[in-house]
């Protein structure tokens, strides 16, 4: 907004993001509306408008509320709260400016990590009269473990603590020694007070004992060259652009590195090296490309690449494995369940990915380490974690490009959570597949017959086992090899170490999908018979086999009906209280969204529901 | 825009630092949605930001051509020069365009002078998005908007989901971390994109002149019929405008910083004839740029509000 400058010639100025974090009603929004109003930058009718809605929505009485420039929803502006992160540009003579102000209440975590996430430098603040809060040590371990190195405490309302020097101290000596585990390489503390503008854009003489720079200069100038250039080539493929026969070019953005026409290049995944060819952006080929730039690339040699394979240099390879520890942030109230499939999104891969064990829990106000079995809203904790193949990434924290990846539901596709990769697993990168000679079609071929996975899930008494009973027998009867595996005959071997927690339910049929998986291997038809009450644990063993090779079979019986029935006394049980957990009653059972099979077993007898099965296994060329 | 492959030679870059750095996020936004999506659209309302949008998809998919339709929601109250634009645009690019108009609205007889600023443009732009992103079964759109331009935009993620029947949950946003964008959607649901999120009124016509981006004659100065409304300024474009007793146009130079419906559209005075001037002009503006777009200023939450209905 500064009128001297002549359009044409900024082009030297840099970027910088932040974003302001800390406790509700720390005056975060205020203090970015404060920055936005004394750096000359808010327009007359975004004025006028604020005062009118300082009149209605503020919280000053008659004077300017700040908050609302930034709190543009109208839920937040009612609740006089931040829900969710905005951004806000500015540029000054020195430098432009993308500020993420995010919220500070708890429950809205998930977005104030979204707004750190891509930022350079985080403004913690803090309220003069109340210290360093959890949230304040919250959002400080979520800085970090997202990789901002640079942090700003502004001790904000140091008016109302009359200005004195003895209480900004005090908060600084207790946030550095909370904060000196971080990692941060520079810790700036500023006394400031967002309502009156102290120490913002000018010195203010109130504190006459901080000689340190104030807020803005110090914005203008710190240093946060994060040496993205100097970091090893990295280029996640994006898009393979393939218009005609004559021309197939690798499209995407360079994460890190530079790259020339005629490097060699390595496709991470596979090993196999080439080199390049073209750098082709729109103006032309261009003879180089740096981080950050988004081209086309053309390889000498025809190798099989496409979207989610990993461009490197043969000298500076990422890891490749299908195990690795990772800082994980759950954004989700449905907990984190080790054992259970999600989907992850890894530079440009998505992968089935699960978490096999959770290391320890991190408290985020002592920075201790506990034990968890799950995890839920906010937790944020240290995982091993296994995905479907073979990825390639980089540590976090020398990547923060190929070092993360996001965790998103498979029925919902929320996201979850938020991951940040420590290092792989040696037991992931040094245990190969083993090829054996004869195969799952030659051990099926011998047995002239198509192996399969036939699933039955229902509640409790439904009827499975006896269904799956009379189908197998009727299936052995014509010849074929079967397997029948039933819950509770598992449960008193392989699985007599689980409970019924949902926790032990995904680890149960997890175990029990690897061992039909094997069984298919082997050329057999496997019928299972489980309550399985998740439809990502059933998803999950459907994505063990291949495609047709998983027939889900929903054994419809409404829940009056099996308490009804109730051969072995379980919903009495459940009905008394005494025992816990149990499908249906105080544990929810999800319903398939479209099964191969549907069977709907009321007015029929079990001869006819095992018929309508063969029936229909007939039909998809399983048996019959 | 010469879109063809068939340059030679090498031909280095000379934007500044930042705008490749927005250049880039921007393609690699439009990359990540083809990449994803079956059946993506880009809407065209045919300002300045849509052209700059157009621009960057050409670069973003090149040598290929543009792997995806235009979409314009016309409410038949736009400027005739943005029209003619248009289809000058198109025909000079060579690119696929539908054009969409509410013919139910258009029967009833909805217009912005006949029926107010809110209830035309919830009809004749809100449900005509809707109904053309449902004829062509679109799975996701890219909109030009900007998070500069207005508070509710500030908050609003890039992949922007909607669950069935266009709805946006502001306060249920997908987290949104680094570049890693869930595209995931169930049958029936969509998501809106934002390419220029992080550019701003300054960066959008300090690209349009390096790059020599055409745009709609309108954004520049020049003598226009136009008559005094509510403290701004609104062109008489055709004979639809009805006028007060007593009320003449008059010729002044005037130019606009956004275009929408020309009955809710102010001009602004300004002697502005060339981008360069326009970012000196902008620089030192007083006023924020949709000052002059009428259908905002009903009440301070009023753009959320459309939003959340479905308008871009």
């Amino acid at each position: 907004m500064d009128d001297t400058d002549h359009p044409v010639v900024e082009s030297g100025k840099d970027l910088l993001r932040f974003l302001t974090c800390g406790s509700v009603d720390d005056g975060k929004s205020s203090l970015i509306g404060r920055l936005l109003h004394d750096s000359r930058l808010i327009f007359e009718d975004q004025l006028s408008a604020l005062a009118r809605d300082s009149v209605r929505h503020g919280t000053l009485g008659d004077q300017i509320d700040f908050a609302l420039l930034v709190d543009g929803l109208e839920a937040e502006r009612e609740q006089g709260i931040t829900i969710d992160v905005a951004y806000r540009f500015f540029t000054t003579a020195k430098r432009s400016f993308i500020v993420a102000d995010t919220p500070g209440h708890e429950q809205y975590t998930r977005n104030m990590a979204t707004g750190a996430s891509n930022a350079d430098l985080a403004i913690v603040l803090i309220d003069a009269r109340k210290g360093v809060l959890v949230q304040t040590r919250r959002h400080s371990l979520i800085c970090s473990l997202l990789g901002l190195r640079h942090v700003v405490v502004a001790v904000n309302k140091i008016d109302l603590v009359s200005y004195q020097a003895d209480t900004f101290d005090r908060i600084v000596v207790e946030y550095n020694a909370f904060a000196s585990r971080l990692g941060f390489s520079s810790i700036m503390p500023i006394p400031i007070s967002a309502r009156y503008g102290d120490n913002i854009t000018s010195r203010s003489e109130a504190t006459p004992w901080y000689r340190g720079p104030v807020l803005l200069d110090y914005l203008e100038t710190v240093d946060v060259e994060t040496e993205a250039l100097a970091k090893p080539f990295r280029f996640p493929v994006q898009w393979v652009n393939r218009p005609n026969a004559d021309f197939r070019g690798y499209a995407g953005t360079l994460v890190s590195g530079t790259i020339n026409t005629g490097d060699p290049v390595v496709v991470a995944g596979s090993g196999r090296t080439t080199s390049v060819k073209q750098l082709l952006a729109y103006e032309g080929p261009q003879t180089s490309a740096e981080a950050g730039d988004a081209v086309t690339i053309t390889l000498e040699d025809d190798v099989d690449i496409g979207r989610g394979d990993l461009l490197a240099g043969p000298a500076d390879r990422p890891e490749v494995s299908d195990q690795f520890a990772a800082h994980i942030i759950w954004m989700s109230d449905q907990k984190l369940m080790p054992g259970r499939s999600y989907l992850a999104r890894i530079g440009t891969r998505t992968t089935p990915i699960t978490v096999t064990g959770i290391k320890y829990r991190i408290d985020v106000n002592t920075g201790n380490h506990l034990a968890a079995n799950t995890l839920g809203l906010n937790d944020i904790a240290f995982c091993n974690l296994a995905t479907g193949a073979p990825v390639a990434f980089d540590p976090y924290d020398q990547n923060r490009k190929t070092g993360s990846f996001i965790m998103i539901d498979r029925l919902s596709n929320h996201t979850l959570g938020a991951g940040m990769i420590a290092f792989g697993l040696r037991r992931g990168t040094n245990i190969h597949w083993q090829a054996t000679l004869i195969g799952k079609s030659e051990r099926a071929t011998q047995k002239r017959q198509r192996p399969a996975i036939i699933w039955l899930t229902g509640l409790s008494a439904s009827g499975k086992s006896t269904i799956a009973n009379m189908v197998e027998r009727a299936l052995h009867a014509g010849g074929y090899h079967t397997m029948l595996l039933d819950g509770d005959n598992l449960r008193h071997g392989l699985n007599r170490d689980l409970g019924f927690t949902e926790a032990d339910r995904v680890e149960n049929i997890r175990r029990v999908g690897e061992v039909a998986k094997l069984m298919t291997d082997a050329g057999l038809i496997v019928l299972c018979s489980f309550i399985s009450p998740y439809r990502a644990e059933r998803e999950m063993v459907r994505g063990l086999v291949a495609d047709g090779e998983f027939i889900e079979v929903f054994v419809d019986t409404p829940i009056e009906e099996c308490a009804r029935r109730d051969p072995k006394g379980l919903y009495a049980k459940a009905k008394a209280g005494t025992i816990k957990n149990f499908t249906g009653f105080d544990a929810p059972y999800e319903i398939p969204q479209s099964p191969e099979i549907h069977l709907r077993t009321i007015g029929q007898q079990p001869e006819q529901l095992a018929e309508q099965l063969l029936r229909t296994l007939a039909e998809l060329g399983i048996a019959g | 825009m010469d879109t063809s492959a068939s340059r030679t030679g090498v031909h280095q870059r000379k934007l500044p630092k930042q705008l490749r750095r927005l250049e880039a996020e921007s393609i690699e936004i439009m990359r990540e949605v083809i990449a994803e999506f079956k059946r993506p659209v880009m809407l065209y309302s045919i300002g300045k930001d849509s052209s700059v949008m157009l621009h960057l998809a050409i670069k973003a998919f090149h040598p290929a051509p543009l792997p995806f339709p235009l979409l314009h929601v016309d409410t038949t109250w736009k400027f005739r020069e943005m029209i003619m634009f248009r289809d000058e645009t198109v025909r000079r690019l060579g690119v696929d365009l539908l054009v969409h108009t509410n013919q139910e609205g258009l029967a009833r007889g909805v217009g912005p002078i006949v029926s107010g600023s809110s209830v035309h443009t919830q009809v004749m732009k809100t449900e005509a998005l809707k109904q053309a992103l449902d004829l062509h079964g679109f799975d996701a759109a890219f909109g030009g908007a900007r998070r500069d331009e207005e508070v509710s935009r500030a908050k609003e993620r890039i992949f922007s989901f909607r669950s069935q029947g266009h709805v946006w949950d502001p306060r249920n946003q997908r987290p949104e971390l680094w570049s890693l964008f869930n595209a995931r959607i169930r049958p029936g649901e969509s998501i809106r994109v934002f390419p220029l999120s992080n550019w701003t009124e300054l960066d959008i016509w300090h690209y349009i002149m390096l790059e020599d981006i055409s745009v709609v004659p309108l954004y520049f100065a020049k003598p226009r019929p136009v008559i005094r409304r509510d403290g701004t300024w609104i062109m008489v474009d055709d004979d639809r405008l009805p006028l007060a007793p007593g009320e003449r146009p008059e010729m002044r130079f005037v130019r606009f910083r956004t275009l929408g419906c020309y009955p809710l559209t102010g001009a602004i005075d300004s002697g502005a004839t060339t981008p360069e001037a326009i970012l000196t002009e902008t620089r030192s503006a007083r006023a924020s740029e949709r000052q002059g777009r009428l259908i905002d200023g009903d009440e301070t939450a009023s753009m959320e509000k459309k939003k959340r209905e479905g308008y871009f």
